[in-house]
């Protein structure tokens, strides 16, 4: 295939702890350490070994988002990708949309393949990709956990709660990534100058003749009600003796 | 006030049974609306024989039909579309069949889609986790929108059996299906413990677990409490279990009245997974492991130690 494109989402970092503004409008992102969404990089990752293998020629990665994102599509083609798209958006925007916005940019570019992560860890909505895929017409393989590029269509193994699933699609396919797919590689310095010379084209979102205004309305973000706090016992017998009081397990 | 909204549940099935998920899922439709529809697209008649005892349900739609032998997205999406017309809410489980399907039939409805429902304020008000379950939102869907959205299992109670609602049996829509995918097979770990999300008992191991030989004494203790069990995704990143045992925020988020972590930290990513369990045991060797700061019951101990002395005194 000539082209693939990978989308890859701006998140909070997810070593981090995240915090909740106190007017429980959102999530504190100001000051805190973004990073590329964890999925999206596997994704990004998968889309460079085709690349490495010969079954594609060039790698696009596109984000939607603030035009903080650069920092994420600069990591991105510093891991390998050969160019870059930001669609910039300053607000909240719904994966509805987001698919309706990346649907524009497959019209335009033509892939022969669509990568992205299952999931955001940010909003965990699970959506995305599924869409892209309803609004092009297009087959998918969400979960994938291998992948094997036949000339024509995929073999993709998915994680699914029953275990393993085996599914063959055609190209122009989608296909989002779980976490055993692979390792991503680290980025190393002289890739960082490099990627700096490469190709970013950025858009405004509004430019596409689409309605990206939220349809559903947040009223609160809060935090999870806490658990009751534990206590410490030492050894089996006393771990016996509390879980027959409280009936979980009888003799 | 119109009337009462109109729910469609899309019925999830394996192996010829509806899914406790499903029922879960009922629930969840029912505490939106007394309407309630269950949707079946199969090709077995012992489903719709099933489907009728489920409680809260009004009408059982079904479509039999051998496209149904695999459940696959892309031509099934078209068809819960067109059947889930005049409909004001359609819920699936947010299993991975739900997950796979419902953004697909929310495009063809143009709606946005609600993930993971874990309560109903109101018939338009529900909560949902996000960060992994480190925050709530909460999130209202306009009058005169369609609800589309999955239902998050562990946080509703499976509905009774005790059900007569009637049967409707549809005509296969008239619809162009795509051929552009092809089911090649699955395969699953087969067990005779209890389903890990349905299990009342789950014992789970981590890395500290050292190798699948050394998972056999957690099987063990496991078959002893009728339990099921899980693990880290070290555990199964290292190859010690299965993809289908992992447990956490990519994993099976799981509600048992009893859960055991072996050997596992504590990362958010595992604590997602499991946070709606009745009470938490957790055993590992390093005091200061994160898993305490959530752990209804702590033992600082080797779990190779504890483990065997465990069993002997179940015995
Ligand atoms: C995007 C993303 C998604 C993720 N999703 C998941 C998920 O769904 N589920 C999940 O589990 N993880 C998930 N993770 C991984 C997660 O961050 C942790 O890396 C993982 O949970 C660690 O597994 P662990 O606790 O088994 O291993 P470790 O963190 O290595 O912990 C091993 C523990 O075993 C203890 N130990 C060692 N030997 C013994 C002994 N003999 N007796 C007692 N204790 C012992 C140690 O003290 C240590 O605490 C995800 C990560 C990312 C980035």
């Amino acid at each position: 295939m000539e082209k693939i494109l990978v989308c890859i989402k701006r998140v909070v970092d997810y070593n981090i702890k995240i915090r909740i503004k106190p007017d429980e409008s959102g999530v504190i992102t100001e000051g805190v350490k973004m990073s590329i969404n964890p999925f999206d990089e596997i994704a990004l990752e998968a889309a460079l070994r085709i690349k490495e293998s010969g079954n594609a020629k060039e790698v696009i990665i596109v984000s939607i988002g603030p035009d903080d994102c650069q920092q994420q599509l600069r990591t991105g083609l510093a891991m390998g990708a050969d160019r870059a798209i930001l669609i910039q958006h300053d607000h909240i925007i719904e994966p509805l949309k987001v698919a309706k916005l990346l649907h524009k940019i497959v019209e335009q570019e033509s892939p022969g393949l669509i990568l992205l992560g299952k999931q955001a860890i940010d909003d965990d909505c699970n959506q995305t990709g599924q869409m892209l895929a309803e609004l092009c017409s297009y087959p998918q393989a969400t979960f994938a956990s291998e992948l094997t590029v036949n000339e024509n269509s995929l073999e993709v193994i998915r994680e699914v709660d029953q275990g393993l699933e085996r599914l063959e699609i055609d190209l122009p396919a989608i296909v989002t990534t779980d976490l055993r797919l692979n390792e991503p590689r680290y980025v190393k310095l002289p890739d960082i100058m490099k990627a700096k010379k490469k190709p970013m084209d950025i858009m405004d979102s509004n430019d596409f003749g689409i309605s990206l205004e939220p349809s559903l309305k947040v009223i609160s973000v809060t935090p999870p009600p806490p658990r009751e706090s534990g206590i410490m016992l030492d050894g089996v017998d006393q771990l016996f003796i509390a879980l027959k009081d409280k009936g979980l397990i009888n003799e | 006030m119109s009337n009462a909204m109109k729910i469609m549940v899309m019925a999830e099935h394996e192996d010829g049974f509806i899914t406790s998920a499903t029922r879960k899922t009922v629930n969840c439709a029912s505490q939106i609306s007394s309407e309630v529809d269950l949707l079946i697209l199969g090709n077995n008649t012992d489903l719709e024989k099933q489907a009728i005892q489920i409680d809260s349900i009004s009408n059982v739609l079904v479509v039999q039909d051998e496209t149904f032998n695999q459940q696959l997205s892309a031509i099934m999406a078209p068809i819960v579309s067109d059947l889930s017309n005049g409909y004001d809410c359609l819920l699936l489980p947010s299993t991975t069949f739900g997950r796979d399907l419902t953004p697909r039939i929310a495009v063809l409805k143009d709606v946005c889609q609600i993930t993971d429902i874990m309560e109903v304020l109101s018939p338009r008000v529900f909560k949902r986790p996000i960060y992994a379950g480190n925050a709530i939102e909460t999130i209202e869907v306009p009058d005169g929108q369609m609800i589309v959205a999955t239902v998050r299992p562990a946080s509703f109670k499976e509905v009774g059996v005790s059900n007569q609602a009637s049967l409707s049996v549809l005509e296969m829509p008239n619809i162009d299906l795509p051929n552009h995918t092809r089911f090649l097979g699955i395969s699953s770990e087969k067990t005779e413990r209890p389903d890990l999300q349905v299990a009342s008992i789950v014992i789970s191991g981590g890395r500290g677990v050292g190798s699948a030989e050394n998972f056999e004494i957690l099987y063990q203790l496991a078959d002893k409490l009728g339990a099921s069990v899980g693990a880290s995704r070290a555990a199964v990143d290292a190859g010690y279990v299965a993809n289908d045992m992992q447990v956490g925020q990519t994993g099976k988020i799981i509600s048992p009245d009893l859960y055991f972590a072996f050997g596992i930290s504590g990362a958010i990513q595992h604590i997602a997974g499991i946070k709606d369990s009745g009470t938490i045991v957790a055993v590992n060797k390093d005091p200061d492991a994160p898993i305490f700061e959530i752990a209804d019951i702590g033992i600082v101990a080797d779990l190779f130690e504890f483990i065997p002395e465990f069993l002997a005194k179940l015995d």
